[in-house]
């Protein structure tokens, strides 16, 4: 009991987080021009309510206790900067809202003058609200580290005079693509959980997925924007038949599909529809036709391997990538057999050696073709390549199984 | 003749090194590099320090000719400065579409953190 009223709690923080969050800071950025010290005060808010929430309850009116909280702490930290104090003085709740102020906030995060991954950080921090701990915990970094690193990157977007405003038509689509490629990253750190076995406080995926939900309601005309919220959305519909009550991963041939969310899988093939219409084609529109076949399918034995792999083709050809080509293999595996699936996979191994999955799927096209001991040294190396919990025990318990054959 | 003196910025050893030194000796090199510039003003046409190496953005082009947008310094290795050019635009966007209209190599783009036209 205890237990669920903690997460309900910390639920109910990220609801409002979320809300509240990117809202402040947006419109601080706005009002005193400045992004490092508008992000600052925000967090510092963010902290304090962190700490008093759990313990006072979630205030009735969030919003206008974060900007109390904010103004406070700020006209003290700031006493010297005159500039700033007058400003933050006259502030008040609620803050004159830009309906852009958001996605002006999101541009200037997923500015690409910025490293990708600093683009992700910057976003989770100042649009979705996440403390520096939660994102060092999601990426497995020390904590310090990550405040270093968020220090260079609010002192960059000043320095450099990063804008904050939305990009000019003619930049639209590469802009756009940055922050697609932002939410997509965000939700897989979430979704496949690259590392660390602790549940976090947060889910990234959940963030990622509203915030593409936003993004799509701001520009409801461009097709891979649609193709991306269907894509995570197919995703999440599935989340509850991934693992077993003791938290070990189910692939997707054994995965109960009455725990499907039907509802919303109609809902995303339906998105998937509509980008179609759209006539501009893009690789996450093909990769959520993807993960739709498989979606659709009723079992895993009618799966439509013929439509998959002419995706995967289409797929290759917008975005030629070895993992790309790693997941076509796995699909040809099932029109043309383990021999042909496992050439091609071999013609591979120079690009994805390090990569944990082309050693698994390697493991299991040798293990079918009945060449026990090499399947096992490459089951093996799979498990030492990869830091996620889940697929640890998943390997693990396929190594014991086949050597117990 | 004409030349630019370009000078070299702090690798990170020494900022490192500059941060931990005190107070007095950051003012004494200032006092300096003040000195420096007083005694050949009436040589230099203009000077200015740029924003720490962290700042910097650059515009690399693809073998098609596509502008790449990356963080980061742009020298290594082989490539040397080529020239400059000061400009003074509204925001870094305004810098990039220009970088990425230049028809002659890469550009990296730093901002200045001060000025001395004299």
């Amino acid at each position: 009991m205890q237990e669920s009223t903690h997460d309900e709690t910390h639920a109910a923080l990220s609801t409002v987080f979320r809300e509240e969050a990117g809202r402040l800071v947006g419109a601080l950025v706005r009002i005193l021009g400045n992004f490092e010290i508008a992000e600052e005060i925000v967090q510092d808010a963010l902290l304090v309510a962190l700490e008093r929430w759990p313990v006072e309850g979630i205030p009735a009116q969030p919003g206008a206790w974060l900007v109390t909280v904010a103004r406070r702490r700020a006209i003290d930290q700031l006493r010297r900067d005159a500039r700033y104090r007058d400003k933050l003085a006259a502030l008040e709740y609620p803050v004159a809202q830009e309906p852009d102020d958001r996605l002006r906030l999101m541009f200037t995060c997923c500015h690409p003058a910025l490293s990708r991954e600093t683009q992700v950080v910057l976003t989770l921090r100042a649009v979705c609200g996440f403390t520096t701990a939660e994102i060092a915990h999601a990426f497995l970094a020390s904590e310090s580290a990550m405040a270093r690193r968020i220090v260079r990157a609010r002192q960059k977007i000043v320095q450099a005079g990063i804008p904050y405003r939305v990009p000019r038509d003619e930049d639209l689509d590469e802009r756009l693509g940055e922050v697609l490629a932002v939410l997509y990253l965000m939700f897989n750190e979430g979704y496949l959980a690259s590392g660390g076995s602790a549940p976090a406080r947060r889910d990234l995926a959940e963030d990622a997925a509203w915030l593409a939900a936003f993004v799509t309601r701001l520009y409801p005309r461009e097709p891979e924007a649609l193709g991306l919220l269907a894509l995570m959305r197919l995703h999440l519909a599935r989340v509850e038949a991934r693992f077993d009550v003791g938290g070990e991963l189910i692939l997707l041939p054994h995965q109960d599909r009455s725990c499907w969310d039907r509802h919303m899988i109609a809902e995303a093939v339906a998105m998937i529809e509509q980008a179609a219409m759209l006539g501009r084609p893009g690789p996450y529109q093909v990769q959520a036709a993807l993960v739709a076949c498989h979606a659709e399918a009723a079992s895993w034995q009618a799966t439509d391997w013929t439509q998959i792999l002419a995706l995967y083709d289409l797929l290759l050809q917008m975005t030629p990538s070895p993992v790309v080509r790693l997941n076509r293999a796995v699909a040809l595996r099932y029109m043309a057999g383990p021999e042909a699936a496992l050439a091609e996979v071999e013609a591979l191994a120079r690009d994805l050696d390090g990569y944990h999955l082309f050693h698994a799927i390697r493991g299991e096209l040798l293990l079918e073709l009945g060449q026990r001991e090499q399947a096992q040294a490459a089951e093996l190396r799979a498990l030492t390549l990869t830091g996620n919990w889940a697929e640890q025990s998943l390997l693990r318990h396929r190594l014991s199984s086949a050597s117990a054959e | 003749m004409k030349y630019v003196l370009l000078f070299c910025g702090r690798t990170p050893q020494d900022a490192a090194r500059w941060e931990a030194m005190s107070e007095e000796a950051h003012a004494q090199r200032d006092a300096r590099v003040g000195q420096w510039f007083a005694e050949y003003r009436s040589k230099i046409g203009g000077a200015v320090q740029l924003q720490a190496a962290h700042a910097t953005t650059s515009v690399h082009f693809t073998a098609d000719g596509r502008p790449l947008v990356t963080d980061g310094p742009f020298l290594e290795g082989t490539e040397v400065i080529g020239g400059y050019a000061e400009i003074d635009v509204a925001d870094l966007d305004e810098a990039l579409q220009m970088a990425k209209t230049w028809p002659a190599g890469g550009v990296e783009i730093r901002p200045v953190a001060s000025s001395d036209r004299s």
